[in-house]
């Protein structure tokens, strides 16, 4: 049993889709039924997953590995450890609140739900992939179904910004393959713990600094890092709100996955020496997203450039993490600050993004200019919006704020400059959020809404145990601190090990 | 005493019950016993005696033993990098001081507030918000690290903003709780670096490991700066935010906008004092070598904030205003006691006490008189002191310890901060009897036009309010006049409890206290000539100084100086940026579509022209031969005979020719 959990849990969802594809189209009902009931044992195991999981002896568990290919060296492997656990439970949350706020979808709804479940599969499979060539084949898988999301169930723009977003991303996965197959024809396996343990390219400084590069490419696209960020917002804007969800709550974390996985443990020569241009562009994403998102009158939009903001921070402290200088429990620090600030921006951007289509819906509008004074027409959507806006600015006590704790205590001692000015970010955060609520909550109520309802069962239920958690994980940090702080250790110690260049 | 002890144990429930009555009120709504506000009083009235408890282990232990050893105690929270980092309480004199003044307070104000916000539509609400932030206030107050103290600084802040935009249908409200937030914000920055910065150095986020480190940080430096006072000037910043010191006070005077007794609870007693606290608690930081620099900012900072303030509220006609920037005024004056060190350690933080009583009565007071008149221009009132007996005796009292009068709490105290000064330097000493001059002044223009003299409004027909609302009126009308008698000169029972090192008070000085009550005296009798005897005319100075007035009246034009240099370039710079995004960075990424796509085209030609072409030319030929070739293959029997006769013909012709 230990053995299959994994496979279960990622294709599970895989099941679910051929379900609902054998439904009728015409039985809505049935189908969402279907997507959800499927969609819980995934997350139920998730979390036998996380309890499951032995932190004394620590590395990968759940391991399958079975030869696939042989005449390539390919195994269809996989395992889990404390970097993979928490995103793989965010996941699976984050599909099942997003199909029941999809509940509404009335347009195709079979090939929405399905689409949806192979989705989850993708992402899935790309956390508990521990062989490159599977790892590529989900993190492509992932890429699909989204393509269809944006485009089939989007906005006015929705082609342009499907394939804006497909293309692009595709540009990032090809020089990753590229990587991929210049690693194995290197140390001649496609297995990432026996590549990290090789260390490719060692000595070879072209081709390990082209490997980096290639990767990098890949996943600072996929964060995305400031100036490869341009498909976000109108993937964003364009996306249905479930799929800005699952947009911002987990395919923004493949790339800081990438980096934590696969980068910094398997190229930590490159990796420390690009770490300065690294948090350069964190320090640019940061201050550059902030500032842009403040200029934005799209409600959907600012919230698509506050991610550019809020992963910059996570790419600071991934760059902190890779630096040559620094003691090891700074470097820590700043990665377990990365890993936590991902957990909560996918908390908590994925709440903003439920709360933008929860206004959606009912008003058809966006412009922030046309709203105003919803407060007290909407209390307890007035109450939500106010609570995720306020967790997303690092309000102490919520999830936001341990992260960036940890991203700025790990990273001052090594970056200080960058880290000072990051600052900055705090204080504009504040400032184009702040100015978001008041736009739409405060002053008085536009008399265009006045028929407005407040939220509904449906939309509580898919954004409470957001809140809950959000709250959760900013009193008690360490629950989920310690789930990765093994692992980080061993990257860090690594990373620290390593002589550079 | 073992009793006393035990009961110590239970500091950390201080903050939890007002935080158990904010989750409880959330859940109940209207529902809730007195719509919420019995809960909220509940709550506060229990960690209140809880307090009184609290504050008697630690004078019974101050008073009795030798050396004072804080009641302290924590628990693992999460370790991060094999760093461990604790949450929990430390109570000392100076935290039961606080704790005395933020329950009483706040409690007082909770129960006046209930008279106060009869009718709101938003009552249960307002309770809530102000129950989380008096748990917010007590867990900062007793915190034994900085992380937790920030946390709370930050929550304080949060409940300050919901507070400020209470009534945010008002655009100037919501205005206000933003402009509140960001503002405080920036120095917020600088005290989370502050923060991050001795958690580097010292490996800690406890207040005691990191005391214990100054010895080490003394010789170390960050840019080639000493580490220490960056620190300490850091940390400061953030107190210049929460406190409202010059150049960042200028939320607080709109923060006015929320309800009264907020004004008292938040804006006057207790949350704006809390950066006064933060010097104190973290004074080894700032007082690490006696006249440090970093003491040397907070005592110039504290000064010109205390005059800048002072000259302001001589011409608003705003009750609320007038007391806003009289609050920024004191405020300066406890940053100034803290910074000329020595004594003014227990100065500064002696006024914080007695300033957090009065100032509540005042606000307190005032919202009593918006409530019994409708107005808030003291232009508009007048002749209250009949109508409105109790709110006009405990507001005079209250003034009258405002002022420094001998005998009231603020004599005492604001004695004792003149006085450190006179010692440490004569500057600050002088110009701080200036702004005590000032204060005396614009309180009795305050009393001379709101209370007494003839009602100028006819249609104004004040009442005075309720008992609920009263009572607490009473109550911190004594506290203003007995609280400073702790700190009475040759038995300071004060400066015994919380005093900072081996610094002994200072002696009593004929010359200062005459000083100041002169000054005093003068700010009474100049206020009493221009505005109840008409001896000078109160437009004199408008007319004869308009620029002067005019700056003052402006406020030095503060708000419009930063729209000007900071928030016009901000949303240029936004706005440029987000075009630099579409335009330039989206560009890149469309154009590079585009060229793809071109290239795509001339592929296209290429391979239809060209590559295409060859195939198509082979194809061509091959089809032309296939046509010609096509008249022999036509599938009818007789013609494959014809050609087959021909074909004979011709062989046999061949042959035939040979």
């Amino acid at each position: 049993m230990n053995h299959w959990i994994l496979t279960l849990i990622t294709f599970i969802p895989t099941l679910g889709a051929l379900a609902v594809l054998c439904l009728p189209k015409d039985k809505a009902s049935a189908i969402k039924w279907t997507a959800l009931i499927f969609s819980l044992p995934p997350f139920v195991l998730s979390i036998l997953l996380w309890t499951g999981y032995n932190f004394g002896t620590g590395g990968l568990q759940y391991v399958i590995q079975i030869p696939w290919i042989k005449d390539l060296n390919i195994h269809y492997y996989m395992g889990v450890d404390g970097i993979s656990i928490p995103l793989i439970f965010l996941t699976t949350l984050l599909t099942t609140l997003s199909l029941i706020y999809s509940w509404i979808i009335n347009e195709r709804p079979k090939e929405y739900f399905a689409l949806f479940l192979f989705l989850e599969t993708g992402m899935l499979g790309v956390f508990t992939a521990m062989d490159f060539f599977l790892f590529y084949i989900f993190w492509e898988i992932s890429l699909v179904p989204m393509y269809f999301l944006i485009g089939v169930w989007g906005g006015p723009r929705k082609e342009y910004a499907a394939i804006k977003f497909f293309l692009y991303t595709l540009v990032g996965s090809v020089a990753m393959l590229l990587a991929i197959i210049g690693v194995y024809f290197n140390v001649h396996t496609f297995s990432i713990p026996d590549a990290i343990q090789k260390l490719p390219f060692a000595g070879d400084w072209t081709m390990q600094s082209l490997a980096f590069i290639a990767f990098f490419l890949a996943f600072a696209i996929k964060v995305p890092s400031w100036p490869f960020h341009t498909w976000l917002p109108d993937a964003h804007v364009e996306a249905p709100t479930a799929g800005s969800v699952i947009l911002a709550g987990i395919l923004l974390k493949l790339g800081g996955y990438g980096f934590i996985r696969i980068l910094l443990p398997m190229l930590p020569d490159a990796a420390q020496f690009y770490s300065m241009p690294m948090a350069i562009l964190a320090l640019i994403s940061i201050v550059y997203g902030a500032l842009v998102a403040m200029a934005q009158k799209d409600m959907k939009k600012l919230i698509a450039y506050s991610s550019v903001n809020h992963m910059g921070y996570v790419m600071l402290g991934i760059a902190a993490a890779a630096a040559a200088n620094g003691a090891v429990a700074d470097k820590a620090m700043a990665l377990s600050g990365a890993m936590m600030q991902m957990f909560a921006h996918g908390l908590i951007t994925g709440a903003l993004f439920l709360l933008v289509g929860v206004i959606y819906e009912r008003t058809h509008n966006r412009d922030l200019d046309q709203f105003g004074g919803l407060g007290a027409k909407i209390p307890v959507y007035g109450g939500l919006l106010s609570f995720m806006a306020f967790a997303s600015l690092g309000l102490p006590g919520l999830a936001g704020f341990v992260s960036e704790l940890l991203i700025f205590r790990g990273a001052l001692p090594i970056y200080t400059v960058i880290t000072a000015l990051a600052g900055l970010g705090i204080i504009l955060n504040a400032a184009y959020l702040l100015w978001m609520i008041q736009r739409v909550l405060l002053g008085p109520l536009n008399p265009r809404w006045v028929e407005v309802p407040d939220v509904d069962r449906r939309e509580v239920i898919s954004l409470v145990p957001l809140v809950a958690l959000t709250i959760f994980v900013g009193v008690l940090p360490a629950l989920l601190i310690n789930t990765f702080n093994g692992p980080i250790m061993n990257i860090v110690k690594a990373a620290s090990m390593t002589g550079g260049y | 005493m073992e009793f006393l002890t035990r009961i110590t144990e239970l500091t950390w429930l201080i903050p939890l019950l007002p935080a158990l009555a904010f989750a409880l009120i959330l859940l109940t709504g209207r529902k809730g016993p007195g719509q919420g506000a019995y809960i909220a009083v509940a709550g506060i009235a229990s960690s209140f005696v809880l307090s009184l408890l609290v504050i008697a282990a630690v004078l019974s232990r101050a008073l009795h033993g030798h050396e004072f050893e804080a009641f302290a105690h924590s628990a693992p929270w999460m370790t991060v990098g094999g760093l461990p980092i604790r949450m929990g309480y430390y109570v000392d004199q100076l935290t039961a001081m606080m704790l005395l003044v933020v329950t009483t307070v706040a409690m007082l104000v909770q129960i006046y507030s209930i008279g106060y916000m009869h009718g709101d539509k938003r009552y249960p609400r307002y309770f809530a918000y102000i129950s989380l932030f008096s748990a917010a206030m007590l867990s900062l107050v007793i915190a034994d690290n900085l992380l937790l103290f920030f946390i709370s600084w930050e929550l304080v802040g949060l409940t300050s903003y919901l507070l400020i935009g209470f009534w945010f249908e008002k655009p100037s409200a919501m205005r206000a709780a933003k402009k509140a937030f960001i503002v405080t914000r920036v120095g917020d920055v600088g005290f989370f670096m502050g923060l991050l910065l001795l958690f580097w150095y010292t490996q800690s986020v406890n207040l005691r490991e990191m005391f214990a480190h100054i010895p080490a940080m003394m010789s170390q430096t960050i840019f080639g700066l000493p580490a220490l006072p960056v620190a300490g000037l850091l940390l400061f910043a953030g107190a210049v935010g929460k406190s409202a010191q010059f150049p960042l006070h200028v939320w607080l005077p709109d923060a006015m906008e929320g309800p009264t007794p907020v004004s008292a609870l938040i804006h006057a007693a207790t949350m704006v004092a809390a950066g006064v606290y933060l010097v104190g608690r973290m004074y080894p930081i700032f007082a690490f070598e006696p006249h440090s620099i970093t003491l040397t900012v907070v005592a110039t900072i504290g000064i010109i904030t205390a005059l800048m303030a002072a000259t302001i509220a001589t011409v608003q006609n705003d009750i609320k205003r007038i007391l806003a920037y009289s609050t920024i005024s004191q405020l300066g004056f406890m940053m100034m006691g803290l910074g000329v060190g020595g004594c003014g350690y227990t100065a500064g933080l002696f006024h914080l006490m007695t300033h957090a009583f009065f100032k509540a009565n005042l606000f307190l007071g005032s919202g009593s008189v918006i409530h019994g008149t409708g107005t808030q221009d003291i232009r508009e009132m007048g002749g209250l002191s009949k109508k409105m007996p109790y709110t006009y005796w405990t507001f005079l009292i209250a003034t009258a310890a405002l002022a420094g009068l001998p005998f009231t709490s603020g004599f005492f105290s604001k004695d004792e901060i003149l006085l450190e000064a006179f010692h440490a330097n004569q500057t600050i000493f002088w110009l701080g009897l200036v702004a005590a001059f000032l204060t005396a002044f614009y309180m009795t223009r305050l009393m001379a036009l709101a209370f007494w003299g003839e009602p100028k409004n006819k249609e104004i027909h004040a009442h005075e309010s309720p008992k609920v609302m009263t009572r607490p009126l009473v109550v911190l009308a004594v506290l203003s006049l007995v609280a400073g008698y702790i700190g009475w000169p040759t038995k300071n029972i004060f400066h015994h409890l919380v005093h900072f090192g081996e610094a002994e008070a200072v002696p009593f000085s004929w010359t200062v206290a005459l000083l100041a009550t002169g000054s005093a005296f003068a700010g009474i009798g100049l206020g009493w000539a221009v505005f109840m005897k008409r001896v000078i005319s109160p437009s004199v100075f408008r007319e004869k100084l308009p620029w002067a007035y005019n700056l003052l009246a402006n406020k030095y034009y503060f708000d419009e100086i930063y729209w000007a240099i900071l928030v016009v370039p901000l949303f240029r710079i936004t706005a440029m940026l987000n075009g630099f995004d579409q335009k330039i960075v989206d560009g890149m990424v469309n154009g590079v579509g585009r060229v793809t796509v071109l290239m795509s085209v001339v592929w296209g030609w290429f391979d239809k022209w060209v590559v295409d072409g060859a195939v198509l030319l082979i194809g061509a030929i091959t089809k032309l031969l296939g046509r010609l070739l096509r008249f022999t293959q036509t599938g009818m029997e007789q013609d494959y005979v014809l050609f087959m006769f021909v074909g004979i013909l011709m062989i046999v012709g061949v042959y035939l020719l040979h």
